[in-house]
């Protein structure tokens, strides 16, 4: 695959400074009953007509997002000795998952005007601007959320791991945990030199529930009255062939 | 084995699941309970968003139900009779409950109100059973004969009598109605079946043999959690199929397991079990009501704008 790709480096027509030719291991994520996580690899080229240009070695940054959210996060304070909920911020946009990855650490890879103007790293992708006056330190709760996210395997900041082989061709490696929301995940590329991008290349990987699962779940949305029947009738069935099964045995 | 639930959207192992219904299915067809009360958390705690582990939890709750309730009929031990007046009073109750909980939502906190009802109604009545039975059981060893019940009382002076002859009792409708009715509110309010509120509620308050009781409990049970089911499917979408099939083959073989096992135990021996695992569930819970959690945040759906 990567001398395949490295041809296609060599065959390739005269560009305009430094372009980013790419691959994925899969476009799409079907998820089935036994859907246990997934690995997607996306690796790639670097095409370029001129000898590489100075400025710093190059590096390259991959990121990939779920489906965008709004995300409701609320905080516990005690009140009269006991733990409830008190404060809440609504987090306008949120992905359901995140993961960068890069080939060196974050701040030598990506300045932080660059990381403002592209939107790369974990909290640049989050957007909260509706929390309510009267709420102290908001930005506690936006802190929260990427804690909570990162903790179950859902922001994920994979420092170095992009492997960068002479200058022209990369691969990283992002692992999907179990627990996906269904939709068009984008994937996102840049190549960048001394912290400044040269070139941004962005696709997508599309994750949908297949087979038994879809049914199951269309026919919940669909015709919930007989899903609700369906179920109970499994349940009653269920009952019965135990307490048959289990008399024949006592017997 | 790890499984993906399609409605819950998180993938689980399938054989904790067999395992969590084949516990939660003995309890129930022991005690007469749902589970439901214990289960829920449970299923919260590995990961299944609480909307989906209520509303599923329902479904596990009619198949276990019915299989203990069938080991129950073939032994005589279900007063249909009593189950029908409670279930009528619990339906009405359910109604009313639903109602009341839509109204507290309204005025917000009403997580906090459901945990403080779950802390002081098993805190409450753990205590209460275990402190009679454990007395029952003392007077059972030393003077070796069942213990004087008290047969009448203003329960007894009201209309509307019947004749309940599986539990061996003549009383008014009015008491059975008036229970159903009120466990019917709480276990609206609550997210549970109410077995373990009705249980207590069926030997202390209208005086019925504790034998009876597991199966006329569970006889309701199935009626009241049917019709839960129904409504969340319908109204919320989120009951989750799949883990209802894995929870429930558990369930039913624990459930005839458990029937099996509560019928070679003395009654006070039943209830003061019973009675520490109500215990037990509240103390946890007043736990992390108290103790400082460990995440102050949580994440939730967004109501939308």
């Amino acid at each position: 695959m990567l001398r395949l790709l490295s041809l296609l480096v060599l065959l390739a027509l005269p560009v305009q400074g430094e372009e980013i030719v790419l691959g994925l291991s899969r476009d799409e994520v079907a998820i089935t009953a036994n859907f246990d996580g997934s690995d997607v690899m996306i690796f790639g080229a670097v095409k370029r007509e001129a000898p590489a240009p100075g400025g710093g070695p190059l590096e390259v940054i991959i990121t990939l997002a779920g489906p965008s959210e709004s995300v409701l996060v609320r905080r516990k304070e005690r009140r009269l000795g006991i733990w409830v909920n008190t404060d809440s911020v609504e987090v306008d946009v949120a992905p359901s998952f995140y993961a960068v990855a890069t080939s060196a650490p974050f701040r030598d890879v990506l300045t932080e005007v660059e990381d403002l103007r592209y939107g790369v790293s974990i909290p640049r992708v989050i957007r909260s601007v509706g929390a309510p006056a009267s709420v102290a330190n908001s930005e506690t709760f936006t802190e929260a959320l990427i804690r909570i996210r990162a903790a179950s395997g859902l922001y994920q900041v994979l420092d170095s791991q992009v492997d960068i082989e002479e200058e022209t061709l990369f691969r990283g490696q992002i692992a999907l945990p179990a627990a996906l929301t269904e939709g068009e995940y984008v994937a996102r590329i840049f190549i960048t030199r001394g912290g400044v991008v040269m070139d941004e290349y962005q696709t997508s990987i599309a994750v949908y529930k297949a087979g038994l699962e879809r049914w199951l779940f269309e026919m919940s949305r669909n015709q919930p009255f007989w899903y609700g029947l369906m179920s109970l009738a499994i349940a009653i069935s269920a009952g019965w062939l135990a307490s048959a099964a289990f008399r024949i045995f006592a017997r | 084995m790890q499984v993906y639930l399609p409605i819950a959207e998180v993938s689980v192992n399938a054989f904790l699941l067999l395992g969590l219904g084949g516990i939660v299915g003995i309890l129930s067809g022991m005690f007469g309970v749902g589970g439901g009360f214990l289960m829920t958390p449970l299923l919260f705690f590995i990961g299944i968003p609480p909307a989906v582990a209520v509303a599923t939890e329902a479904v596990q709750i009619v198949a276990s139900s019915f299989s203990g309730v069938l080991a129950h009929l073939r032994r005589k031990s279900v007063d249909l009779r009593m189950g029908t007046v409670l279930l009528i009073g619990g339906l009405f109750g359910a109604a009313l409950g639903v109602l009341l909980f839509n109204y507290l939502k309204s005025l917000g906190q009403v997580d906090l109100l459901v945990k403080l009802c779950y802390v002081v109604f098993l805190g409450v009545i753990g205590g209460l059973m275990f402190v009679e039975s454990w007395r029952a059981i003392r007077r059972s060893k030393v003077v070796g004969g069942p213990p004087l019940r008290k047969k009448h009382g203003w329960v007894h002076a009201l209309p509307f009598k019947l004749k309940f002859r599986v539990s061996g009792l003549y009383i008014s409708v009015i008491p059975p109605l008036i229970v159903g009715l009120l466990v019917g509110i709480l276990a609206a309010i609550m997210g549970v079946g109410g077995g373990f509120i009705m249980v207590p509620a069926m030997i202390y308050l209208l005086g019925m043999p504790t034998k009876v009781v597991i199966g006329t409990s569970l006889f309701q049970i199935i009626f009241v959690t049917a019709f839960t089911t129904m409504l969340h499917a319908t109204t919320n979408f989120t009951v989750d199929i799949v883990l209802a099939v894995l929870l429930l083959v558990g369930g039913v073989i624990g459930a005839q397991v458990g029937a099996r096992i509560g019928v070679k135990m003395k009654a006070e021996q039943l209830r003061i079990l019973l009675a520490i695992m109500v215990l037990v569930v509240c103390g946890k819970l007043a736990l992390d009501l108290l103790l400082v959690p460990s995440e102050l945040y949580s994440l939730g759906a967004a109501q939308g704008h």
